[in-house]
Order: structure tokens, then sequence, then C-alpha cells
């Protein structure tokens, strides 16, 4: 039974500070007084005070100690878990960065420790009433563009935020918008990528249900900034409330002039159109998205051009995730200073993971970039479920990397994740205790991709099919190691050639899962 | 240009609309409806409340729905407020505990601590 976790920074400032040893130390001292069982422990990414470093995070207190030396780590062990106080003279320095990483003091009895952006008003406020988003500072961003703000003051401001495209492939938002402002075709359209079709993700849904505005004014701060007069939102057919809200938040808006003509007395006109997906997996890649929106067959394009030079009915367009629209904002209102400052270098600012499987809580997430899996798993979703080992997570969704328990402490951002051969992907963050057979998930998986081939490439359309066909005899135990380097060639050939990401990515999890758990696979093999 | 004032005019229009929504009110009932929720039974949940409210005749509670607050595992959750007192949250809040929650907490003022969602 787990009653405590502890934490030690693990970024690269903190490394070179010692953390390592400090961990060891912890670790060490913990099997001296036989609590290893019972207190577990494991690396934070997510700290940004660079003086008090390494710091050590006690869980469930949500205790934050710093700067902390091997030794120290002892004396936390031995005066917090063992005798149950905390070490007072560790925890002077970092009070002011506890002050500064608030989400941690405050996990232990709140409901909502986490760093909220995006999903700030959700669960607060009624998502069917404009009062209650404008009470909460609601279009007082939009507000502020139009007064103060040239559209090339928020262009830059969203671009020197650094934040990145949150529908999973993580593209400088900024930097997008620029592409489509310096086109020298005038007309220009917003399209809010509302698809989410990956299974195992609905933080897209639960953004909109809570808090719909934020997104519409998200997609007007982008239209003003790159000179579009209107929008689009391609929402997943399934998705009939979340619909039905933001048909009912856009008439609201456009009541009270925060959409449509003139904005707010301003000679700025927005609208937003909501247009429902039929229900395919590949509409949510933006080129397939941008023909089902023209009333053609949802299937990709191909790129170059890409939609910022030849979009929506052939003019430039932004195509943006729901969750990227939603920061855009706060982002203008806080200044892009504000943004950096949460989250890690690289990529800062939150995330929304949706956690689903072998968890106590299961739901919606959302924390600084740079928080790890293990802290996500441990203590936003309550631990794994009966008790039971952890054994494999696949994050991004069903095209998402299968990662075991040795990137368990990865600190989690786009960048970090690459570097592991990972992926964040949309967010998506299914856990898997240790009865979880790894090759009956992956042909889970590749049957799925089968179904939702659009066909147009050979590569993915016969690829999917053959690799399904080869899992099959894996699992009933038909195949040979002839059966199975066959099935790695196919699903490397499929990664290679395909024409768009869904058949690049639809192998990943084969792949992923033949190099962490390559044994369960020959454990199948004919004998 | 005056955007900044025309939308600080609305917004005390409509603080104004929910001071006065909110005004001579004993407590306030927050239902979860996200999709997540509903799948649970929020809608249930909402009827449930609503018809003990009638039921024993009280006018002075308002109800209210909000989006998903992100514990999907505890749906239905309803979050209640009563007089200057601090929000709390409840989890699993199907049609047999409401007239309990009702009682005790919008009625008695106690909360009931055991169906606290607390992490
Ligand atoms: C098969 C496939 C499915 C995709 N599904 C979605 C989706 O449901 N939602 C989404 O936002 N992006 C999806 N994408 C990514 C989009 O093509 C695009 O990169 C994204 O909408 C850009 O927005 P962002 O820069 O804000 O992330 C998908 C990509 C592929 C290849």
């Amino acid at each position: 039974m787990i009653r405590s976790t502890i934490l030690v920074s693990g970024d690269p400032i903190s490394l070179s500070r010692g953390a390592e040893e400090t961990k060891l130390a912890i670790e060490a001292e913990l099997s001296f007084y036989g609590l290893e069982d019972e207190v577990q422990v494991g690396y934070t990414g997510r700290v940004n005070r660079t003086d008090v470093l390494p710091v050590v995070v006690v869980y469930p207190e949500g205790t934050v100690y710093g700067p902390v030396t091997p030794r120290d780590g002892s004396e936390i062990v031995e005066e917090h878990l063992y005798k149950g106080r905390v070490v007072d003279h560790l925890t002077v320095a970092a009070e002011i960065a506890a002050a500064e990483i608030d989400t941690l003091g405050e996990l232990s009895d709140t409901l909502y420790g986490q760093k909220r952006i995006v999903l700030r008003r959700a669960g607060l406020i009624d998502p069917y009433s404009i009062d209650d988003y404008i009470a909460e500072d609601g279009y007082f961003a939009l507000a502020t563009a139009l007064t103060d703000m040239t559209p090339d003051d928020v262009l830059q401001t969203v671009k020197n935020s650094n934040l990145q495209g949150r529908g999973g492939a993580g593209f400088p938002t900024g930097l997008k918008w620029s592409f489509v402002a310096q086109q020298a075709e005038p007309t220009r359209y917003i399209v809010c990528n509302a698809d989410e079709s990956e299974p195992g993700t609905f933080k897209d849904r639960l953004i909109i249900e809570g808090d719909p505005h934020s997104v519409l004014e998200g997609m007007a701060l982008s239209g003003y900034a790159v000179g579009a007069h209107e929008g689009w939102i391609y929402i997943r057919g399934e998705y009939v409330m979340a619909r039905d809200i933001l048909n009912r938040a856009i008439a609201q808006a456009e009541e009270m002039n925060l959409l449509g003509d003139g904005i707010l007395g301003s000679d700025f006109s927005f609208h937003i159109h909501v247009h429902a997906g039929a229900g395919a997996y590949i509409c949510g890649e933006e080129t397939a998205l941008l023909n089902s929106l023209e009333g053609q067959r949802g299937i990709p394009r191909i790129r170059p051009p890409y939609p910022t030079v030849s979009g929506f009915r052939g003019m430039p367009t932004v195509v943006n995730n729901v969750e990227t629209l939603a920061n855009v904002a706060p982002i203008v209102l806080n200044g892009a200073d504000w943004f950096r400052a949460i989250g890690t270098n690289r990529s800062p600012g939150t995330k929304v993971y949706t956690m689903l499987g072998d968890v106590n809580i299961t739901g919606l997430v959302e924390t600084p970039m740079g928080t790890t899996l293990r802290e996500i798993i441990d203590i936003y979703g309550g631990g794994v479920k009966d008790g039971k080992a952890f054994k494999a997570a696949q994050t991004g969704g069903s095209s998402g990397t299968i990662i075991p328990a040795d990137l368990l402490d990865v600190p989690m951002d786009f960048a970090s994740m690459q570097e592991k051969g990972a992926g964040l992907g949309s967010g998506a963050l299914l856990v898997c205790d240790e009865d979880t057979d790894i090759v009956d998930l992956a042909y889970v998986l590749v049957r799925f991709f089968m179904t939702e081939s659009c066909g147009k490439c050979t590569p993915c359309r016969v690829g999917n099919v053959q690799m399904l066909e080869s899992l099959e005899r894996l699992r009933k135990g038909m195949a040979r190691r002839s059966d199975l380097e066959r099935l790695e060639e196919i699903a490397d050939f499929v990664q290679q050639s395909s024409f768009c990401g869904l058949g690049q990515a639809a192998p990943v999890p084969i792949l992923t899962g033949l190099r962490y758990f390559r044994d369960e696979f020959e454990a199948r093999l004919r004998a | 240009m005056k955007s900044l004032e025309e939308l600080q005019k609305i917004k005390e229009r409509a603080l104004e609309r929910r001071r006065l929504a909110g005004e001579g009110s004993r407590a306030r009932v927050v239902v979860a409806m996200g999709t997540c929720g509903i799948a649970a039974g929020a809608r249930d949940t909402m009827t449930a409340i609503l018809g003990e409210l009638e039921k024993r005749q009280i006018a002075d509670v308002v109800v209210t729905q909000t989006g998903c607050v992100g514990l999907c595992e505890y749906e239905p959750i309803v979050q209640v407020q009563v007089g200057d007192q601090d929000m709390v949250t409840y989890g699993n809040i199907d049609t047999d505990r409401v007239s309990t929650l009702v009682e005790e907490h919008v009625v008695g003022g106690e909360p009931v601590e055991k169906w606290l969602v607390r992490k």
C-alpha cells in the first residue's frame, strides 16, 4: 500500500546539482526504515525556480523542500516520512517557490489542485450562460486586442508565447498564423479542428461542453491576427451536445455583438459556423477535414501546398485544435511572458490529458508541461487500479506510443517525449496494469486503423490488413519467427511510405510494443 | 475605438443579472452536466433535486448546471454552496442520495462528509 510519494526535480539544472544523488540517498534511507513499499520515489520535471533546485516534494501533503542535498534527503525521510514531522529548516528557501508552484502545495485538499488555463472555468460556470463567461474575464482579451493592439501585436504575442499546437504534432501556433498573415490572398479562414476522433481522447469535447466561449474567443483573436473574417468549427458528428452548446454560445455572442459584424463597435467582423462531421477518423487530419468541410470525400490532400497557403476553398487557412485555441485568450490577456513561465522551456503552458484505463480516478487533468507520467497516474489518477502494478501506458491516443515503466519519469512535453521515441499526441493516457496483454492491445489498435484507413494509398489500405492478419496468427499461436519479422517489416514499410499521418502512425503501437515488450510477442510464437 | 468600455458595460450588466438571480437565495446547487455526467445519470439527479426542492416547497435555492470538472470517475457530481460558506463537491450523487443531500446540507447546513470528493 503506497501512502506517500516523494518527487525529486529531475530537470537538467537539478541533475547538474546532484538531484540523482539526492534521489538515491532518499531511496537508501527509505529502505533503511523499511518504508520502500509504502513510499515511492520519482522525478518531477515541472519546477522552474532555479535558485532552490533540486526541489523535493512530499505528497499527499504537498510539502516542498529545497534545495535538497543527499544528506538533507536522508533527513527528510527520517523526520518527515518516518517520524511524521515536517523538516522546517529545509522548507524555508522553498517557501517562495512553493507559492509559485502553487498547484503542488494545494494538491492535498482541493479538487482543483492542478494548473488550469484551458479548464480554468470548466466545472465552475454554466456553459449555456454567456454572462458567466463574461463575469470571469470572458471576451476581455478580444476587447483589449480590438482597443489597444494591432493584428500584428496579437500575432507577435502568440508567437512569443511559444504556444504549440495541442492537436498532436506540436507545431508552433504563432508561426502557423504568420504563414497565413503573409499571404497575398486577402480572403482567409480560421478552422477549429474539433473532430477529436482519436480513441481515448475526449478533452476537446469537455473543453467545449465546459467553456464554449473560450474557443470562440480564441478563434476571433486568431481571425483578427491573420486577417480572417470567417471561421468554421468542424466538430465530430457524435458530439451532439457540444454542438448544441456551441451553436447557442455563438448566438449569444452575436446578440451581444461579441461576434458578427463590427465587434464591440470596432471595424473588425468575425462570423463562426459549426459543421458536423460524419464520424470518420481520417477527417481529423487537417487536409481531409478541409475536403470534408467543402462537401467532398474526406481523404487527405497532397502537401504542399499546406492549408496555410491553400486551405479551405483554396484560401489561406489556419487549422487549429480546440485546446490550442482555448489557450489564445489567456495568452493575449496575460502576455507571452506569463505563459512562458508555465511548463518547460521548450514547451510552455499546460497540457490537458484524458486519463483512462486501469487507474482509480479516470477523467480530465490539466497540468503544466513537463509533469511526469508517474505524477499524473499517482497523484491525479489515484494510482493503478486495485493496487496492481503498472505495466505500460499508451500516450497520445491509438496512434500513440506504448511505453514501459522506464519512461514514467520523463518530463512530458513535446520535445522530451520525442527524444525518448515517445509522443504526447492528443494527450490521451491509456494506463495498462500488469494483466494487460500487449499483443492483444496491438491487435485491437490495428483493427481500428484497418477500419479507418481511407483507402487512398496502398501502404495504409493493404498494410493494415496484413498487419492485422499477422497479429491474428500470432494470437492463435500459428505464427513463426519469420512471420514476426515480416510483421515488423510491413509495419516499418507502412510507416515510411503512407500518404498521410494516419498510415504513418498506424504501425506505432506495434513498433513500440515490439521495442519494449518483444518477449510477449515471441512468447506467442509457434513452438 | 472603445471596445473595452463596451465590454465593461456588458460585464456590469451581466454581473447585475447574476446578482439578481442569486439574491435572497439560501443556497446554490450546481449539477455537472457534461456528457460524462449525463452518461452517469446527471439528468435524473437534476430532476430529483428539482423534485425534492419542490416537494419541500423550497423556492430560494438556485439550481444550475456546469460542465465537466475533470473527475469523470465520480459522476454524477454535484456542488453545493450554502450561504457564504465554501462550495463543496460531492461525487456519485445518484437519485437515491438526493433526498439526504437536500435534507442535511441544503436545509440543515451540514455537509454530508461521506460523499465529499477528496483527492
Ligand atoms: C489521422 C489523423 C487524425 C487527426 N485527428 C485530429 C483531431 O481529431 N483533432 C485535431 O485537432 N487534430 C487532429 N490531427 C492533426 C491535424 O492534422 C492538425 O495537425 C491539427 O488540427 C493542427 O492543429 P494544432 O496545430 O492546433 O495542433 C489528426 C491528424 C491525423 C494524421
